[in-house]
């Protein structure tokens, strides 16, 4: 028995060319209609009366060349602390979560203190957390005092932690109760259940505005600058002072972005994901 | 040295040029715009004929004026004052010594001084309610240390290269470090003095690098346990202090002359030096 070749039929061969005549006329279309659309936002922007000023003090692109290397030497500085600060953070919030689902008379403390936690750095402003730590505590004068970077870097997780505490928690209560119950019938301890059956659950259904946390934090982590280290957007403030120009500011703002799309792109293909899962697709 | 003087002598050739030629063309011009009296003591309209009526604020403060007593000519402000004067050719018992708000001086309206000198800075929103004479003094930028400090005591620029410092973003200040010290740390920038000073405190920099008369103010008033290092040579743009004259008063042009045959002849570079280097201790950095 040799397969035999496979031939569309007549209609196959109609549909496909229906499609793919389908599919180049929507690509057409978008593309116009984008086109149509840019020009018409060219034209508002680059007709408006004040123009060339903005351009001038905005869009030089020599001065944008010269406050480059200073302002890229800051976005090291960013994507550093955002590394260890969104590490930090997700893991603080983590444990936090736990804490505040323990259940049982005997650990209200823990979830009293865990519940005072998220008020409070929820509702404290990042600013006066920064600081209070970053200029307060070393006051202190104490032995081992850590580094500016590491006491700023101590307060974004410290607030971050608060809020990504609160969306653990959200999904790990929209883990059903079955689910807890299965897992506790078939022998396994409460850890073992939360470790094994709650939490992966709970984490992916979470898992896209967690990273929206995180894109969030990206912006934030700059404000340690206000204790002395010099990220990207000071450089570019520094570098905007010294050329009474605000290009560099747009550099700096481009860089962000640039550096946002890998995390927003992560999110928008997880979201995807979990979406295709519960439509079971 | 020489440089300084004939920087400041620059820039006072570039005031009087400004003064002069970029005036806004003015609808009635009085007399003394286009007359050119002679600066003689005796054809100057003082307030008091054949008398000098100076200001200053009080109290004044040191280094500027010793002991809240403007009068002793002992300070850096009150030296100036009286050798402005002398230019013009009052002696020690012309000049009478009036006290001043700051605020009061740089505000638009009738003044009882012929010139008030209170460490103001020309600015042009100043200008546009009083007059200025020339500059009498550029701002230096001054680096100043707890007394604890490893950078305490040391006076070459060289000595400062190990040191993390700090500055206001922005300013001057933060330019005499990147340009002029060049430290091989990267400098600790801060929103304010008040949060730079805050961490100078804490010890988190060695030092902190401030305009002149703010060190002066910190070190004697704020933190009482800092002490200047000092002074940076000139970078940037200074801020420049200048006399102050009623607006249009027909004593501004005989004034800024004076200030600036003493910037010319070096008088002005041998009080800073006398005044503020050696008496008030912010010596030169080089």
């Amino acid at each position: 028995m040799t397969p035999r070749e496979h031939t569309p039929s007549a209609a196959q061969l109609r549909r496909s060319a229906y499609r793919r005549r389908q599919s180049v006329h929507s690509v057409l279309i978008a593309a116009f209609s984008t086109a149509a659309l840019g020009t018409l936002l060219v034209v508002a922007v680059t007709g408006a009366p004040g123009w060339d000023r903005v351009r001038q003090s905005f869009l030089d692109p020599e001065i944008g060349a010269d406050a480059l290397p200073a302002v890229l030497d800051g976005l090291w500085l960013n994507v550093r602390l955002l590394v260890c600060c969104a590490a930090g953070a997700l893991l603080l919030g983590l444990v936090i979560a736990v804490l505040r689902t323990l259940r049982g008379p005997v650990f209200f403390p823990v979830r009293a203190l865990a519940a005072g936690y998220t008020y409070t750095f929820r509702g404290l402003p990042l600013i006066i957390v920064l600081y209070l730590l970053t200029l307060g505590v070393p006051g202190l004068r104490l032995q081992g005092m850590p580094s500016v970077l590491v006491l700023g870097g101590l307060a974004l997780v410290l607030t971050y932690g608060g809020y990504l505490a609160e969306v653990f928690r959200a999904g790990i209560e929209s883990v059903h109760p079955s689910q807890l119950a299965a897992g506790r019938s078939l022998g396994l301890t409460y850890r073992q259940t939360m470790r094994h059956v709650v939490l992966p659950q709970a984490v992916r259904r979470v898992a896209p505005p967690l990273l929206n946390d995180v894109v969030a934090l990206q912006k934030d982590v700059g404000l340690v600058s206000l204790a002395g280290p010099i990220d990207a957007v000071r450089a570019a403030q520094i570098a905007t002072a010294q050329s009474f120009n605000y290009t560099p500011y747009v550099v700096a703002g481009v860089l962000f972005v640039l550096l946002a799309i890998p995390l927003i792109a992560v999110t928008d293909w997880v979201t995807l994901r979990s979406a295709r899962r519960q439509s079971g697709g | 040295m020489a440089s300084r003087s004939r920087l400041l002598a620059l820039i006072v050739a570039g005031v009087v040029v400004a003064a002069t030629g970029c005036a806004p063309q003015k609808e009635s011009p009085t007399p003394t715009d286009t007359a050119s009296p002679s600066c003689a003591k005796d054809s100057l309209p003082t307030r008091t004929p054949g008398k000098l009526t100076i200001a200053t604020d009080q109290p004044a403060y040191e280094p500027w004026f010793r002991k809240d007593k403007p009068d002793s000519g002992e300070g850096f402000e009150a030296a100036v004052a009286y050798a402005v004067a002398e230019k013009l050719g009052y002696a020690r018992s012309d000049v009478t010594w009036t006290r001043v708000k700051f605020d009061t001086a740089i505000a638009p309206g009738e003044k009882n001084f012929d010139f008030d000198i209170n460490q103001f800075s020309v600015t042009e929103e100043r200008k546009q309610a009083v007059d200025f004479s020339a500059p009498y003094y550029l701002v230096r930028q001054t680096v100043i240390a707890l007394k604890s400090s490893k950078i305490a005591g040391k006076t070459s620029l060289a000595d400062l290269r190990g040191a993390k410092l700090g500055a206001q973003v922005g300013t001057t200040s933060y330019q005499a470090i990147t340009d002029v010290i060049k430290p091989a740390g990267k400098p600790q920038v801060y929103n304010s003095n008040d949060d730079a000073k805050k961490a100078l405190q804490n010890g988190q920099i060695d030092g902190l690098v401030v305009d002149l008369p703010t060190a002066f103010y910190i070190t004697g008033a704020e933190i009482t346990d800092a002490t200047i290092v000092g002074q940076v040579p000139q970078v940037g743009v200074p801020e420049a202090f200048g006399l102050l004259l009623d607006k249009n008063s027909p004593l501004t042009r005989c004034v800024s002359g004076a200030v600036g045959q003493l910037s010319e002849a070096g008088t002005l570079t041998e009080l800073e030096q006398k005044w503020l280097a050696q008496v008030a201790g912010a010596a030169e950095l080089r």
